[in-house]
């Protein structure tokens, strides 16, 4: 005597993105805390020095802000026009920033006036940066010079001439004082090195250069401009080494996650990509409310800061590993019914004898009165609310079962108005998507074959009926436009490819399914 | 052809064991059922198979215990003979020649002497009248007796089922159509009634079936449309009542009362065994979900056991209507069976779908059901005309690891629903388990699938009326939570024509898909290698040659056409007009089987692709086509040394025909040696033989003659330092065995002398040869005196290596 098989609930691939490693790192993150700022945060930076704090340069202001705080720690207010490109000197003492003025301030990060005040640029200075033994700063400017500058004597040391539009983007190398390396606006990038007159390698990019990068081992240069994100091989002399076009706007930064294995790139588009460094494939993405200017990430990727268009500055701290564990520890603890662990926690002593019980399985509700011949209350309990709106897959599955059984015409047939509407809430809900589709069309058509009688007589059901109508229509024109898609893309594959055998493309198979099944009740409803 | 008789074209058992009522016997141990031309007897409790009674030349159609000695059965058959057996020891003690075909057989114990059995009316086999006449069984000592003494009880009865004894034997009733005819032997009067055809409220009374209650005067009738009937009053013509239970929803197929009368058994379509209370009509328990149909129902002469027959060819036997205590399960087939034959690599089980939904593997070496997999997992709904889940389609990979199956379910104005399953083999519950489920693969049917037999890719190639074919592979999602899992990797298709039939090449390298007149070879990078074609007629089969004839492709057409192409040259090395139905390929050979349908007849044909004559060719196998076939590896390689008779030596081929008879091809040598292995195998008791109890059995007397001896012996001093410390370390940390030799054969020495003052001669191993270092493996004892030693010895060896150890029982085998 065989137990009674269950029904079988299908389980549907879930769509979009599969759980990889990288998914859950990423999304191990709490929900943004949003500050706004007076205007366009141009740029982020976080000091090395232990609290990790962090600068914010956006409008006239630089704030810093602590790792926790949403108030700033600090703020810098005294800059005539636009500030840009604040960066903490690497033992996060020395704060630099440019401005619209042309003028670059030196400030103490303690204290509030600027300590020094480099002149000399004509233009706007948009990049700024210490050098690695921490006396000398790099700026770039709006006058296509960039200037190396001594912090002790206040006095310029070179300017190279060789872009020929803005600089917009610069860096210094971390493992050698005098290298720095520049990206302007003339679509090149450029590094010098601060003993010799000229350039020593120069690279082009092809785009508006906005954003430059060095590894951590400053043997590969990341630059973003335009859509794209070029790598070069500085040891083989600035050879381009992968190009990535993920976004669809210009990409505007770049940061590189505190393992270095992990690339980040954020664009105008709205979205943060993440690259995996070895093979340059997106592992990641996130949204964005804005268009971004600036982000950066806090040494070990404890925060992910990221500032907008619209003056509004995002800050995504990391889960700590406790309140993961609070997280699944409430789960665990939900409901205690001491009746269920009643004898259960015995231990059986050493001369106990052991008489085992056959396992009773668990049927649910509707399988019990499946088994039981109770066809309509099956279908009752399938389509109870919580059940309808949660768990469509199993209101359905029960639907097919009873289908199968050859008694889903009964179940569906004498039902009062509410529960007519109830049902047909369910289909307007459910019947276009595809999982769905066979087995509720064919639900559909009894119904409206049992129900063709009483149209009419009550006006919740009419409206609903007409719902269902409009529904099927749209979804019916909408299958033929994408059936002349896919007849336009066949005849492009077919007129690309040499070969006299075209793979048919398997994804036209649930598009001609889902039509042909549709078009059925479209007239029925009409005439009804 | 006379060289060709030592071949021989059999039946393989597994035929129906559900075809007549099956008997159990008064001391409820065995179970009686007609199977085919032989009586089976089966243990109630072990469900084995404890004897095979054969005797009879056609049919067997009816079993009935012999009322004057309960270690006696009458078995009846169409060949016209009622047989008498001793079923304990499966002896055939008389045979009593009727001289018509036999239908089915009824006694009853007030009638000594006589046996009533159905004959058709008229000499002709043709009639469709039936008469139920009564045979007075001769007394005589010979074991063949012509039995000419034949009386004509009823005239026009059906020809089975459908005739009961009454209470005491004084009366028989017998049902056929709307009437039911009881016959009074005393008056020797029958008494008809008939009931109206009764098309009403849907009501059908045409009668099913019949059974008497065994102490008062009652008849139970089963009808079509689910009501029980109970008569009574039935001794006068006009004042007869009856009174009708109803719950069976279909027809009921088999009514049985109890012995003792309180309870009425009935069974239907719906497979629920219907417990009706005899005094307490409205009360009855229920039994359900018992597998196919139930067809008919048996009950011991003590009435603790039920069994009830259902329509996959199944017995379940029930202890006192509460719980299965044993199934007995037969080969399912018949018109359902829609997967091809295949063999699974692990069990080498013939694997076919039988019961709905399920795959049944039915071993042909014990001719045993192993078990069936189900693979629609859904409740299966016994009601007639309702579109049910089929298994269509099933293949195994070349290792066993993967089964693919296909099923499906037509349903009226609504479109093709299909699956396609993937299971993959678990180690721990040695069987399939479920992994991928892939709803409509294609959008119609998938009409051929194999998989990929290239170790490095495990892939499976689908076939449909479509118009496409689809690989799919095994994607392993390691970086996911998910396991490995199943997707499709291409799809293909040639002008949209509708593919027939594929292969894969022995090492993989090569896809051939039929595309109607067209063949199309593919590389494992879906490249369109080269296409190939004879017309007329579509590609019915393909075949790639195997071994030394990997270069041959074959191929069948459906107008009359075997061609070999040559696939180096990609030209056509030679065609024969044949009509080959069925081109099957040996797995372990380059032999092919084709099987050709000539004039209602079907011939084979076993070739080489590059041999210009055939191996060997048998004309008539069969009347009509040839179904199924296929190549099964035998356990052990046969050494036959006729040429004709070779191409069986690795494997075997089995084929279905036209009537769904499974059959197969045997040598003489396989016959001889399956006689004298028969003959080994016989064993005294009543147990049933179980390769179990053989291996126990022997092991056990095997013990008993140790023991003996062992007994005498005096025992080894214990307290042996050198012995305790080899037994009780581990092995993998003990020294290396020669070392330990010369110390166990020293602890042995002290136990020598002092075995000696009780004036036993004891020589320990005079001859031990290591073989190796590391595990003691082998070694040749001679004259060994303590056979205490040798069981020390042999724990030793036992501990060290476990395979060695049988050796080493061999060893004693030898010496003792």
């Amino acid at each position: 005597m065989a137990s009674f098989k269950s029904t079988k609930i299908p389980i549907y691939p879930k769509l979009g993105e599969k759980v990889t490693p990288d998914t859950l790192y990423w999304k191990n993150y709490k929900a943004p805390v949003q500050i706004k700022e007076f205007g366009a945060v141009t740029s982020i930076d976080f000091s090395s020095l232990a609290p990790h704090n962090y600068a914010v340069t956006a409008s006239t202001r630089i704030h810093i802000y602590g790792p926790f705080s949403t108030e700033p720690v600090k703020t810098f207010t005294r800059f005539k026009d636009t500030a840009y490109s604040g960066k903490f000197r690497s033992d996060g003492q020395l704060l630099v920033a440019g401005c619209e003025d042309s003028m670059v301030r030196l400030f103490d990060v303690s204290g509030k006036v600027a300590l020094r005040v480099f002149k000399g640029h004509t233009k706007g200075v948009h990049v700024t940066d210490f050098t690695s033994d921490c006396y000398h700063i790099l700026t770039g400017s709006d006058d296509y010079t960039c200037r190396l500058w001594d912090i002790p004597n206040s006095t310029e040391l070179t300017s190279y001439k060789e872009h020929t539009d803005y600089i917009r983007c610069g860096i210094t190398s971390k493992l050698n004082r005098d290298i720095f390396i520049t990206g302007s606006y003339d679509h090149t990038l450029r590094m010098f090195d601060a003993r010799v007159e000229k350039s020593v390698m120069t690279m082009d990019h092809s785009q508006p250069v906005e954003s430059v990068l060095l590894y951590p081992s400053e043997g590969l240069l990341v630059s973003a401009g335009g859509r794209y994100v070029k790598v070069w091989d500085l040891l083989k002399g600035g050879q381009p080494l992968v190009s990535l076009k993920n976004h669809h706007k210009t990409v505007t930064c770049l940061s590189l996650s505190s393992n270095g294995q992990r690339l980040l790139s954020a664009s105008l588009d709205r979205h943060v990509k993440i690259y995996n460094t070895t093979n340059y494939k997106v592992v990641h993405n996130f949204d964005y409310a804005a268009s971004i200017l600036s982000l950066a990430l806090a040494p070990d990727d404890e925060s992910i800061v990221v500032g907008m268009t619209n003056g509004v500055l995002s800050i995504k701290h990391r889960k700590s590993p406790e309140e993961k564990r609070e997280m699944a520890g409430k789960q665990r603890m939900q409901p205690v019914y001491r009746i269920f662990v009643k004898g259960r926690n015995y231990v059986p002593k050493k001369d106990d004898f052991l008489v085992s019980k056959p396992v009773k399985s668990h049927l649910a509700k509707y399988d019990k009165q499946l088994k039981k011949f109770n066809i309509s209350k099956a279908l009752d309990t399938a389509l109870e609310s919580w059940r309808r709106n949660r768990k469509p897959e199993i209101t359905v599955a029960v639907m097919k079962e009873l289908d199968r059984r050859g008694t889903l015409k009964n179940a569906l047939a004498g039902r009062d108005e509410q529960n007519l509407s109830q049902l047909l809430n369910f289909l307007i809900g459910n019947v276009v998507d595809p999982r769905f589709t066979p087995v509720l069309v064919t639900a559909t058509e009894m119904i409206l074959d049992i129900y063709q009688a009483v149209v009419g007589q009550s006006s919740v059901v009419d409206r609903q009926l007409v719902r269902l109508q409009e529904l099927v229509e749209r979804e019916v024109d909408y299958q033929q436009d994408l059936l002349e898609v896919l007849g336009m893309l066949d005849t492009l594959f077919a007129a690309s490819l040499p070969r006299k055998e075209v793979p048919c493309p398997g994804s036209s198979r649930s598009n001609g399914l889902a039509e042909g099944s549709l078009g059925a009740p479209g007239p029925q409803l009409k005439a009804a | 052809m006379v060289a060709h008789a030592e071949i021989r074209v059999v039946h393989l058992s597994g035929s129906k064991i559900n075809f007549r009522e099956p008997v159990i016997t008064n001391d409820s141990r065995f179970l009686l059922c007609a199977s085919g031309e032989s009586v089976k007897v089966y243990s109630s409790s072990s469900e084995e198979c404890v004897h095979d009674l054969q005797g009879h030349t056609d049919l067997v159609s009816g079993i009935v215990r012999n009322p004057s000695n309960h270690l006696q059965v009458y078995s009846c058959s169409a060949d016209g003979t009622v047989r008498l057996w001793d079923f304990t020891d499966g002896i055939l003690i008389k045979t009593f020649i009727i001289g018509y075909p036999i239908y089915s057989i009824y006694v009853s114990e007030n009638h000594g002497g006589v046996v009533f059995v159905v004959v058709p009316m008229a000499n002709d086999k043709s009639s469709e009248l039936f008469q139920l006449v009564a045979v007075h069984l001769p007394l005589s000592g010979d074991q063949e007796v012509e039995a000419r003494e034949l009386s004509a009880v009823l005239c026009d009865v059906s020809p089975s089922g459908a005739a009961s004894f009454g209470r005491k034997g004084e009366y028989i009733a017998a049902v056929k159509g709307l009437q039911l005819e009881v016959f009074f032997f005393k008056k020797q009067k029958s008494h008809r009634f008939f009931l109206k055809s009764g098309n009403k409220k849907g009501a059908k009374n045409a009668f099913t079936c019949v059974s008497c209650h065994p102490k008062e005067d009652c008849i139970a009738t089963g009808h079509e449309d689910g009501k029980i009937r109970l008569w009574r009053n039935f001794n006068q013509k006009k004042e007869y009542t009856y009174s009708t239970l109803h719950w069976h929803h279909g027809a009921v197929n088999t009514l049985q009362f109890t012995p003792e009368g309180t309870n009425l058994l009935s069974g239907g379509i719906e497979s629920v065994l219907v417990q009706w209370h005899y005094t307490q009509e409205n009360q009855k328990d229920f039994l359900p979900r018992l597998g196919g149909a139930i067809t008919h129902i048996a009950v011991s002469p003590d009435g603790s056991l039920f069994c009830t027959s259902h329509s996959d060819n199944k017995i379940t036997i029930i202890q006192s209507c509460v719980k299965v205590s044993a199934i007995i399960q037969g080969l399912v087939k018949g018109e359902g069976v829609r997967t091809d034959l295949t063999i699974d690599p692990r069990s080498k089980a013939l694997v076919l779908n039988g019961k709905p939904g399920h795959l049944q593997f039915y071993s042909l070496h014990r001719d045993k059901l192993l078990y069936n997999l189900d693979i629609v997992q859904q409740e299966y709904i016994h009601e007639e005309g309702l579109d049910q889940f089929e298994v269509v389609k099933a293949a195994f990979d070349t290792r066993g690891d993967w089964l693919a199956t296909v099923e499906e379910r037509t349903q009226k104005g609504s479109e093709l629903e299909i699956n396609l399953k993937l299971w993959v083999y678990d180690e721990q519950t040695q069987s399939f388990m479920l992994n991928t489920t892939v709803i409509a693969p294609h959008e119609d049917q998938i009409t051929a699938m194999c998989f990929s037999p290239s170790p490095e890719t495990t892939m499976l190639v689908t076939i449909s009326f479509d118009g496409h074919f689809k690989a799919w592979l095994l994607a392993d999602h390691s970086d996911t939570k998910e396991g490995a899992s199943w997707s499709c990797d291409f799809v293909g298709g040639y002008h949209h024509l509708k593919p027939g039939c594929c292969c894969f090449s022995a090492d993989g390298s090569l896809l051939a898909v039929g595309f109607q007149e067209v063949v199309t070879v593919w590389s494992p990078s879906w490249e369109l290698l080269t296409t190939l074609s004879q017309p007329p007629g579509a590609i019915r089969d393909l075949c790639f040659g195997r071994l030394s004839c990997s270069k041959y492709l074959l191929g069948t057409s459906t107008k009359n056409q075997l061609c070999c192409w040559n696939l180096l040259t990609c030209s056509l090395e030679w065609s024969t007009p044949v009509d080959v139905s069925l081109l099957q390929a040996d797995p372990l050979s380059e032999n092919m089987a084709a099987f050709c349908s000539q004039s209602g007849c079907s011939d084979l044909f076993v070739f080489k692709p590059g041999e210009p004559r055939p191996l060997y060719s048998q004309k008539a196998l069969c009347t009509g086509k040839v179904q199924r076939a296929v190549f099964a590896p035998r356990d052990q390689m046969l050494e036959s040394c006729e040429e004709h008779a070779q191409w069986l030596n690795r494997s075997q081929l089995y084929f279905f025909t036209q009537h769904m008879d499974l059959m197969t091809f045997s040598t003489k040598t396989e016959e001889d040696r399956l006689l004298a292995s028969s003959k080994r195998l016989m064993v005294d008791d009543s147990v049933a033989v179980t390769p179990f109890y053989l291996l126990l059995g022997k092991h056990r007397q095997h013990q008993e003659a140790l023991t003996n001896p062992m007994a005498e012996r005096i025992q080894l001093p214990q307290g042996s330092i050198a012995i305790k410390e080899l037994l009780y370390t581990p092995a993998h940390v003990l020294p290396s065995a020669s070392f330990l030799c010369s110390m166990f054969v020293r602890s042995l020495l002290i136990s020598s002398s002092s075995a000696r003052q009780k004036n036993i001669i004891l020589i320990p191993f005079q001859h031990i040869y290591w073989r190796n270092q590391s595990a003691v493996t082998y070694t040749t004892v001679q004259n060994l005196g303590s056979l205490r030693n040798v069981l020390v010895f042999h724990e030793i060896s036992c501990k060290m290596s476990r395979k060695y150890s049988q050796d080493f029982d061999k060893v004693i085998n030898n010496d003792f």
